[in-house]
């Protein structure tokens, strides 16, 4: 075997810790307890443990890619560093007053979420730029000088910069910069015209203050990491998954830390667009159903969808707005608090409402008999016969299908007048429709429709509620593929090198000027080329080009994509037309006689995907017999059934059986409706199509 | 399956399902008014409203994204197109349209738009939606109007498109009439858009759910609202109070009056006493009062329960007519909101007397709204660079201390609207806004301290001057504590020379100089006497409170305000 290819793929999760080390073709993989104190130690562990299942040595391994919820969690738990802001003299308190709107109208006891930095850390300079970067006000040296000298005596480890419109001139905050490197060499800086150069000062100065607050802690844990796994032999690269789903090197990781979050889920999804890459799918809906929350994201030619800005840390049922927004490149993904450890109550309405409340792991739904006593998923799950008591993560957690029942009947049965089975089913069905909705509401806002997609599922608890959710969404077919427990370290090995570079830049098509655009995307481009070479020299690189455009007078852009070639030689037709076609197929109809203005530009550059082979079909086709049976709940049918039970591992490539059924194995089990048939593809897959639609 | 007693079943979780639905499809119908908004009113600050209705015109599911302002009058206003129009006239492809203060939300500045929902054929219901434009004609948006006919066209309740024709002759009028036709013409495509994107994913329900019809589904949701909602008001004590405000009015200082009865199955309020009208736009219609009213009572007594027709139903608001409050035809209503705003602290100083520890003390109330028109100096030649234009923003004071917390800073209550990004409002003319900043020291004193409003400072560009065109309210009347808490400060506007300007109305701004505004904050809540000293030292540390303040209203020791203003300085959380 050529050891040339040796690479590890890491994701440090909320719970576990994921490590895949892939060798040619082989995968070994594993899942050790995330630790917290010393992140590293985990992977260490992890590493040593495939290592030696594989018979690889750390020498041989070439390259380690690695992704985290370290960056999330620091800004959920508000762990981060010490840090100072330093913005424009007026303007001290944009990221304490938000939006000025209450994101839940209705409760007269609302909280607002505290900015991640108190007023007394925030500082202003007298200086302003006019919204086309010319100067009104200019910035003093000696203002700096002095500020510096507060800042210096008040122990601030990290800096946030952010003046208004910087996006257009970034003059005033590179001269703080430089300032603040000649007073203070070892404090971490971070600009707003290079984190995040993009108009609209609420979100540009969050996610600079976000970055400078985590910088301190994921660099010294990113340096901590490349020394212990080098005194492990491990003296290969190490990259970082990014939030766009690319692959960045360890270094701009450090400088700009913000892009990390929410890397998992970001691996999540380019996992699903590799399956979706080697099964010829073009629509996918890739559905990752965790402990605590899913997450759903729309994957059209093997790309998952992506956006400019994303909200972390959500302090209110997850409700939009309640968070932080953060405008970073970022794989376009809903995430709602519905997972297998939701809990459930009754409302005034008498209507049954799942999460976000978790029973996490401790205490755990109550089934786990660890103390919880409130009906979670997996209790209704259980109940309806969707879950082995015996067989729950390979038999490790045994689960009490009385303790369930109680919880059911006491929190949601009594209270409605049905018995626990009833309530179980309603139990599924709410978060099931949740979920359904979140898709639905993610999908027209993305101008899609859902019959036409194929799902790929994934995470814990997914395949569980895969069958029943494809039937409310009209999907015909859903993979739930081999390995669906590490989906993300896997993803992290499937990504290419990328970084896409953003500028705001306002024109109108009546004011267009070619020359203008020309060199700014040419400026874009070059700047995110040397990101991605600074991880891979030699590679062929391809550029993408989108510009964000709207009729003059709305707010939302829409993107749009340019060739190379339209974006060397920018025409003003070309690009009235491709805004005319985008927008008639999001909204129907365009809108005659009005001017249309451009907003946004972005760069993204990139190695090409590895390209996939389309898999062969199975040639023949076999039902297999089961192995036992049990009695399964269909909400579909509204009734329970008699299901077939097969064990996964005893299924292969053409093997196939009729729903009602049960495919269990130690990660998970697949539940495949009456309405569904289930076969095993040529990579183990299981593939859930409607009956009748298997060919 | 065991059918229980009481019919729960498999078909409750299925009209559960249902409901959960159709309340998502009418967020999807907002989002894509939003999306394809031109006025920024509706797509940067979300004022406008969407909803979908039963054949009879109940209101069934309402977005929560958009403004309470258009709650209840939406909620009603369907009803108005059925009688207008009649059940024989609908057909398929209709669009019915309409910005009548009285039969709409309150002035003309909101455009209604109704289209009937068929499936299969058959009428099944109706979507609407409502979304604030930023021009309509006439005067412009602004009080100075003496009669409804000066603040712009008038749209009677009528077919916008009949059988899926678009009424050109219509089309033409609005365009006549209005300075950003294109624009209002846009946002009527996008209120269409959005009722049709509404009424694809309900004909989506209905073939998954095999219904013919929303009766199944109407009586299911409307039966369970009104219970709960019942249920609420019987839990609590019956009884009968007096409220009022009072606010700055136009020309002449407006007294909000109301008599609030708790009785079996409904609240009530009184607005019996109230101001009469005033003469110039900010009279409200009573459909405008009732949304306030309904939303204050809402927030405090069933704040869970979705919006629908059997949720709304049981508070019920009365008033004289020709109040302030019950504005009829032909008073000028443009500002609207300048009343309707206040019409909550008005129904929570009553309120509180019945439910004492539920409400909050008053807040800064109405929007601290500005309108600027920019245009190149008149007083000496201007650079061929400068322009004119039109740039509308929305801000917040401070909302009033709870019983149990501060007020918010800056945030909008009883609106739902947000402010506009400063780089994005001078993205859109030569307007220069200095200053957008907290306001040490507004927030009213007290065992929970009110929230602070804030300073804004508006200027142009060089070689600019305008008009700027005035909403504040609370210049005269802060807002007042409750339980012993103490006043907000008041609105200050100023020129940066000192020169004095009105709170309400168009006034003339010279080349190079800027206007000086400071918006209200909410009053505070008990005693202040009350409040735990360290949340004195932590707004002390935050600068919420002067050292002024902490030393003389608050009553902290100088040696404590001094240690603590050297922790903050040394960057010390608290």
């Amino acid at each position: 075997m050529q050891h040339k290819s040796v690479r590890l793929g890491v994701d440090i999760g909320g719970t576990f810790t994921d490590v895949v080390l892939e060798c040619g073709t082989a995968q070994y993989s594993t899942k050790v307890l995330t630790t917290y104190t010393a992140p590293e130690n985990a992977i260490i562990s992890g590493m040593q443990q495939v290592c030696s299942l594989s018979g690889i040595d750390p020498k041989e391994i070439s390259q380690i890619i690695h992704g985290t919820t370290l960056a999330t969690n620091a800004l959920i738990e508000r762990s981060g560093a010490k840090t100072a802001l330093i913005t424009t003299n007026g303007f001290r308190d944009v990221i304490e007053m938000r939006t000025e709107s209450r994101f839940e109208q209705y409760d007269l006891n609302l909280k607002l979420p505290d900015p991640l930095l108190p007023r007394n850390f925030r500082y202003t300079v007298v200086e302003r730029m006019q919204a086309d970067g010319k100067v009104l006000i200019p910035l003093q040296r000696a203002d700096i000088e002095a500020l510096a000298d507060k800042i210096i005596a008040a122990g601030f480890e990290s800096i946030a910069v952010g003046l208004l419109h910087s996006y257009t001139n970034d003059s005033h905050e590179r001269l703080i910069a430089k300032v603040l490197d000649e007073k203070m060499p070892n404090v971490m800086v971070s600009l707003s015209s290079q984190v995040s150069p993009q108009m609209r000062e609420y979100e540009r100065f969050n996610t600079t203050i976000a970055n400078a607050y985590i910088k301190p802690l994921m660099k010294s844990y990113l340096i901590r990491l490349q020394a212990c796994l080098a005194d492990e032999g491990a003296n290969c690269p190490i990259f970082l998954m990014h939030s766009g789903g690319g692959i960045i090197s360890l270094a701009n990781a450090a400088e700009f830390p913000v892009r990390l979050v929410e890397s998992g889920p970001a691996g999540g999804a380019v996992f699903a667009a590799d399956i979706a890459a080697r099964h010829g799918l073009d629509k996918v809906l890739s559905f990752d159903m965790g402990g605590t929350t899913a997450k759903i994201c729309l994957i059209k030619n093997q790309t998952p969808k992506t956006a400019r800005v994303f909200e972390v840390a959500r302090t209110y049922r997850f409700k939009k707005g309640s968070g932080m927004p953060i405008s970073i490149p970022v794989i376009d993904m809903v995430e709602i608090g519905a997972g297998g450890g939701s809990l459930a109550h009754v409302d005034s309405m008498h209507q049954i409402r799942v999460g976000p409340e978790s029973a996490g792991s401790e205490p755990g739904p109550a089934c786990y008999s660890r103390g919880g006593a409130r009906p979670a998923v997996t209790d209704a799950d259980l109940v309806l016969g969707k879950l082995d008591p015996t067989n729950f993560a390979g038999g490790t957690i045994p689960l009490d299908a009385a303790a369930s029942t109680i919880a059911l009947q006491t929190h949601l049965g009594d209270v409605l007048k049905m018995d626990a089975q009833t309530a179980a089913f309603g139990l599924t069905e709410v978060v099931d429709e949740n979920m359904a909705n979140a898709a639905r509401v993610h999908s027209v806002e993305n101008g899609e429709d859902l019959s036409e997609y194929t799902m790929i599922a994934f995470g814990g608890a997914a395949p569980l509620h895969a069958g029943r959710l494809c039937e409310k969404l009209g999907i015909a077919r859903a993979l739930v593929p081999a390995g669906a427990g590490v989906g993300s370290a896997i993803g992290f090995l499937r990504a290419p090198f990328s970084f896409e570079a953003n500028r705001s830049q306002f024109m109108r098509l009546s004011d267009f000027h070619g020359v203008t655009i020309k060199n700014l995307l040419e400026g874009l481009r070059a700047e995110a080329t040397t990101f991605v070479r600074s991880c891979d020299a030699e590679s062929e690189i391809e550029s993408e080009y989108k510009v964000y455009m709207r009729y003059s007078g709305q707010g939302w852009e829409i993107p749009i994509t340019l060739t190379p070639a339209q974006a060397a030689n920018p025409v003003v037709e070309n690009f009235l037309t491709l805004f005319e076609t985008n927008y008639t197929a999001l909204f129907g109809r365009v809108v005659k006689g009005m001017d249309v203005e451009m907003t946004v530009w972005s760069v993204n550059v990139t190695t090409p995907k590895t390209s996939v082979a389309r898999l062969k079909d199975v040639a023949t086709t076999a039902p297999i017999t089961e192995h036992n049976t049990r009695i399964l709940f269909d909400p579909a049918l509204g009734r329970t059934t008699q299901a077939a039970e097969v064990l996964r591992a005893q299924m292969h490539p053409g093997n196939r059986i009729s729903g009602p059924a049960v495919i269990t194995e130690d990660e998970t089990t697949i539940i495949v409706p009456a309405s569904r048939m289930a076969s095993i593809l040529i990579d183990g897959c299981i593939d859930l199509a409607v009956k009748g639609e298997i060919s | 399956m065991r059918q229980s007693s009481s019919g729960f079943s498999s078909s409750n979780v299925k009209f559960q399902v249902m409901w959960n639905r159709l309340i998502s499809v009418v967020e999807e119908q907002a989002q894509a008014l939003v999306r394809t908004a031109f006025s920024t009113s509706v797509r940067e600050a979300g004022d406008l409203s969407a909803g979908t209705y039963d054949q009879h015109g109940n209101m069934l599911a309402q977005a929560v994204t958009g403004t309470p302002g258009h709650v209840n009058a939406m909620a009603d206003a369907v009803a108005h197109f059925i009688r207008r129009i009649g059940p024989e006239n609908f057909a398929e492809g209709d669009i019915y349209i309409t910005n009548d203060p009285w039969e709409g939300t309150g002035h003309l500045h909101d455009i209604t738009i109704v289209t009937p929902s068929y499936h299969k054929g058959s009428f099944v219901g109706f979507f609407a939606c409502t979304a604030h434009i930023v021009d309509i004609g006439g005067r412009g948006f602004g009080a100075d109007a003496n009669s409804i006919y000066e603040e712009g066209l008038y749209i009677p309740i009528m077919k916008f498109a009949d059988r899926g024709v678009v009424n050109k002759t219509l089309v033409n009028i609005i365009r006549g009439n209005v300075r950003e036709p294109d624009q209002l013409v846009g946002d009527i495509h996008a209120l269409a858009t959005c009722n049709e994107i509404g009424h694809r994913r309900l004909v989506e329900m209905m073939i998954e759910f095999k219904l013919n019809d929303l009766s199944g589904i109407a009586d299911y949701i409307l039966s369970n609202s009104r219970r709960a909602t019942l249920e609420r008001i019987n839990a609590l004590t019956p009884g009968q109070a007096f409220g009022e405000m009072r606010s700055d009015g136009y020309s002449h200082p407006v007294d909000l009056k109301v008599c609030l009865s708790i009785e079996k199955d409904r609240i009530l309020c009184d607005f019996e006493g109230t101001s009469e009208l005033d003469k110039k736009g900010i009279n409200c219609p009573l459909v405008y009062t009732k949304a306030y009213a309904c939303y204050a009572l809402k927030c405090a007594v069933a704040p869970e329960i979705p919006n629908n027709a059997a949720s709304l139903a049981p508070f019920q608001v009365i008033a004289p007519e020709n109040s302030i409050v019950n504005a009829l035809h032909p008073a000028p209503v443009a500002l609207r909101h300048v009343i309707g705003h206040m019409v909550p602290d008005a129904v929570y100083s009553a309120l509180d007397q019945l439910l004492p520890n539920m409400v909050p003390a008053e807040g800064a109330g109405c929007l601290c709204n500005f309108q600027v028109s920019l245009r190149p100096r008149t007083d000496a030649p201007a650079a061929s660079s400068t322009r004119r234009a039109e740039v509308l923003t929305f801000n917040s004071g401070g909302s009033g201390a709870r019983p149990t917390l501060d007020g918010m800073n800056a945030t909008a209550f009883p609106s739902g609207v947000m402010t506009m990004p400063v780089e994005a409002t001078e993205q859109v003319g030569p307007v220069i806004i200095w200053r957008k900043e907290l306001r040490p020291d507004s927030g009213g004193s007290g065992k929970y301290r009110g929230g602070l409003g804030q300073y804004m400072e508006v200027g142009a560009q060089e070689g600019h001057e305008f008009d700027i065109q005035a909403m504040f309210d609370r210049v005269n009347y802060p807002a007042n504590g409750r339980q012993g808490g103490d006043m907000g400060a008041a609105t200050t506007i100023a020129l940066d020379d000192g020169t004095p300007m009105k709170g309400k109305g168009k006034q003339f701004v010279p080349h190079g100089r800027k206007v000086m505004m400071a918006f209200p904050g909410g009053a505070g809540y008990g005693p202040v006497g009350a409040r735990q000293t360290e949340e004195i030292i932590r707004d002390l540390a935050h600068g919420y409170i002067s050292e002024e303040a902490a030393r003389e209203v608050y009553g902290l020791k100088a040696k404590t305000i001094a240690e603590v203003l050297l922790r903050a300085k040394n960057g010390e959380r608290f």
